[in-house]
């Protein structure tokens, strides 16, 4: 059995009706995996979105997932962030705790080793924000579960290669 | 040239006739008035009315696959275009060229669950290339055209354009006469292949030992030009080939480096021979699970290269050594080149060797049958029926099930696009409108559906349409009153438990025919064989013509589901030495 790996794969897409729907039709047809996805218009003039989607699977499935990508038709291009070189990984999340006492004041520490800002706050609640690459934001979710965590919002992993050139 | 002001019917059919469409297979609804009306309005267009839309795709389909031209259809919005929908799956999975015109209910009452509403976009978008819906009537014209370029470019398949009933009212300027584009912004495909894979390529055939050329539809849809260029190359080398089911006429059948069809039901030879070989040239073909057989045991010593428009059906079921991405007609004329260039020296002593091994396989003659004096045997009346039409302008259309894969293994094709058939989808009811499609592209050639009864009877209502255009299309039912292929599996699989699979209530197919107006034939015995064909042949209508077949006869050579080929079961003695393993079974 070959192994499975997780690639991060950035899409240029047309932003037109149905192009979402197009490369999550494709997964979902085809039995692959989305761990996180994200979207949004990066070339409001020449309307073209970014999609970063980070899936799994063996090399094989992972290279006709690409394949697969780039034969839509209004794929531009797409770029294997994983294999192509070095790349940074950012996620944003939100995290809502809610306490007080001891409870609180550790979890106004543990943000701040985290760099995380409390962007809301009520007498007995905080919303954090907190961006880094999807493991900080796990480490830290984790943390706040026994602190009163309430809720959890994520924006999935957006990548870009690291050095002076583009996609 | 001046932009003129047209409604969005005129610019739909302005845009098919400056791209060089004559035909549209359509049947006509509320939101598609407007183009109806403009079609009434003309003469440029031939509309042929079908009655039920799936029966125009599949008409479209046999058009294309017949022509190498795209295949149109025009339907109304809701129903119209859901019926489309197993028609267009099928032109996907066979890469035919076809573009399908969908009515859709007018921009302002989308999502408002109108009248006939259906997300055609929604519901089409995995079973096609691509869609559109229009929203602007602006959009029309740059839409109708780019669509055709993508139905017909790269790896063709079925395009849709949803167009709602007020875009096709609204006006917008358009240039009459205009070309039809040739790139796409963002679809661009490959068509020239690497230079030094190629040439990687060619040194491998140069050198093997046991060399097979496996080739497939990819041949057939690069152009008749591909299917001379690859006879060429064969014949060079010297080396067998063999092909797929949607492969069959991209090289000669008749010649002797032919070593029959590959896959399921393929020859003893070509199964064996790809299980040996040391070379595999896949030209056009996909490594379908039918021709693959198990796929960890699948041609285990050979190297593989695999010549695909698509990059996507590279290394998708089996991992291969050289790929090649590019169109078959560039890459074989440029196999060819290099080839003559660095005139290779055949190692003849071990190509003799495998063409020894290969004549003992041929020498077991597969595709024997045992005659018989009283029972129509299915595979008799196919060689009757190829005998009898060697000759003539001839092109084949079938269902799907045993009577196709008799079909594949009896007929022999020697150009290709003579032979039109379901192979990815297998959909029953695809042959007898495709065969329509084809006679429409080809009034005076002789246009034969070899069907089954049960097959025949999933478009059987077209019947009304071949009679409406006098189109002389030939129907040869080998009727076995089963769902052959089913009940063969049953017997293999499932203890002859033959769970609904007996084809009861037929009608009497002469008198069926006659109720049209058409000519209707039987034989029931092997002595009346030849006269049913000839008069079927020498028929100028429409002729439905029923052959009761013997009603036990299963389809050999076969691999059972999850065997690797050389575990082929050549006849019913084989059937029980052999069972099928229980990973078999899941399979389909």
């Amino acid at each position: 059995m070959e192994p499975i790996e997780r690639h991060t794969i950035a899409v240029l897409v047309d932003n037109e009706a149905g192009v979402l729907a197009r490369v999550i039709g494709l997964f979902s047809g085809r039995g692959y995996n989305i761990e996180s996805l994200t979207v949004a218009e990066v070339d409001p003039e020449s309307a073209i979105s970014r999609i970063t989607v980070v899936t799994s699977g063996t090399p094989m499935i992972i290279e006709q997932i690409k394949a697969q990508l780039d034969r839509l038709v209004p794929v531009h291009r797409i770029s294997d962030l994983t294999d192509g070189g070095a790349s940074v990984e950012r996620e944003l999340a939100l995290v809502k705790v809610r306490g007080s006492g001891n409870k609180r004041v550790e979890a106004l520490r543990i943000a701040d080793i985290f760099r995380a800002r409390a962007i809301d706050s009520t007498n007995n609640s905080f919303v954090f924000e907190i961006s880094g690459s999807p493991e900080k934001l796990d480490a830290f979710i984790n943390l706040m579960r026994s602190l009163g965590l309430v809720e959890i919002s994520r924006t999935g992993a957006v990548a870009i290669a690291r050095g002076a050139k583009g996609i | 040239m001046a932009k003129r002001k047209l409604s969005g019917s005129d610019i739909v059919i302005q845009s098919l006739v400056d791209a060089g469409v004559d035909t549209i297979f359509g049947y006509p609804g509320g939101a598609v008035l407007p183009i109806y009306d403009a079609l009434f309005k003309q003469n440029r267009l031939k509309h042929v009315l079908v009655r039920q839309e799936g029966g125009a795709v599949h008409m479209a389909e046999g058009y294309a696959r017949s022509t190498g031209k795209l295949g149109v259809v025009l339907v109304t919005s809701g129903p119209g275009a859901t019926n489309a929908v197993t028609g267009l799956t099928d032109a996907l999975m066979d890469s035919i060229p076809v573009l399908c015109l969908t009515g859709q209910v007018p921009t302002h009452l989308i999502g408002n669950d109108a009248f006939q509403e259906a997300d055609t976009t929604g519901i089409t978008r995995p079973c096609t290339k691509h869609n559109y819906l229009v929203k602007d009537v602006n959009d029309l014209g740059q839409v109708m055209q780019e669509a055709m370029y993508v139905a017909r470019s790269g790896r063709p398949g079925p395009v849709v354009i949803d167009l709602p009933k007020d875009v096709l009212i609204n006006e917008a300027p358009y240039e009459v006469g205009k070309k039809p584009v040739s790139k796409h912004k963002t679809y661009r495909p490959q068509i020239k292949g690497d230079n030094a894979r190629i040439r990687e390529a060619v040194e491998l055939i140069a050198k093997a030992k046991r060399p097979l050329f496996y080739c497939g539809g990819g041949v057939v849809n690069s152009g008749p030009r591909g299917s001379k260029l690859l006879t060429e190359f064969v014949k060079m080398t010297g080396y067998p080939i063999t092909l797929t089911l949607m492969g069959l006429g991209a090289y000669p059948a008749t010649d002797n480096k032919f070593l029959g069809m590959v896959g399921m039901h393929g020859t003893y030879e070509s199964n064996l021979a790809m299980h040996g070989c040391d070379v595999m040239i896949n030209i056009g073909a996909r490594f379908d699970d039918r021709v693959t057989g198990l796929i960890s045991e699948f041609s285990p010593g050979s190297k593989k290269i695999h010549v695909d428009i698509d990059p996507s059906s590279i290394n998708k079921n089996v991992a291969v050594d050289v790929p090649i991405v590019g169109d078959c007609t560039s890459v074989l004329a440029e196999m060819i080149k290099v080839w003559k260039e660095i005139k290779p020296s055949i190692d003849t002593k071990a190509i003799n060797k495998w063409w020894d091994q290969i004549e003992k396989w041929r020498k077991r003659d597969c595709l024997a049958y045992k005659q018989s004096k009283d029972i129509i045997k299915p595979q008799y009346a196919l060689e009757r029926l190829q005998a009898l039409t060697k000759d003539r302008d001839t092109y084949i259309t079938t269902e799907v099930g045993q009577h196709q894969m008799w079909a594949a293994q009896y007929m022999k094709f020697n150009q290709p696009n003579r032979w039109m058939t379901s192979g990815g989808l297998g959909t029953m009811g695809y042959g007898f409108p495709a065969a329509i499609g084809v006679q429409m592209a080809h009034p005076k050639a002789t246009v034969i559906d070899i069907a089954g009864e049960a097959s025949f009877q999933m478009n059987i209502q077209e019947m009304s349409t071949a009679m409406q255009y006098r189109l002389p299309v030939k129907v040869f039912i080998l009727n076995n009153e089963y769902m052959g292929m089913v009940r063969q599996w049953q017997e293999l699989l499932y203890g002859s438990r033959y769970s609904e699979s007996y084809t009861a209530s037929l009608p009497d197919f002469v008198k069926l025919a006659e109720s049209y107006g058409a000519a209707g034939f039987r034989a029931t015995k092997p002595s009346e064989v030849d006269d049913v064909i000839k008069e079927m042949l020498d028929n100028d209508q429409f002729t439905i013509v029923d052959i009761a077949i013997d009603k036990g006869e299963n389809c050999f050579p076969m691999i059972p589901s999850g065997a690797p080929h050389n575990e082929m079961l050549l006849g019913p003695d084989d059937e029980a030495e052999k069972p099928v393993s229980e990973d078999g079974m899941v399979l389909v």
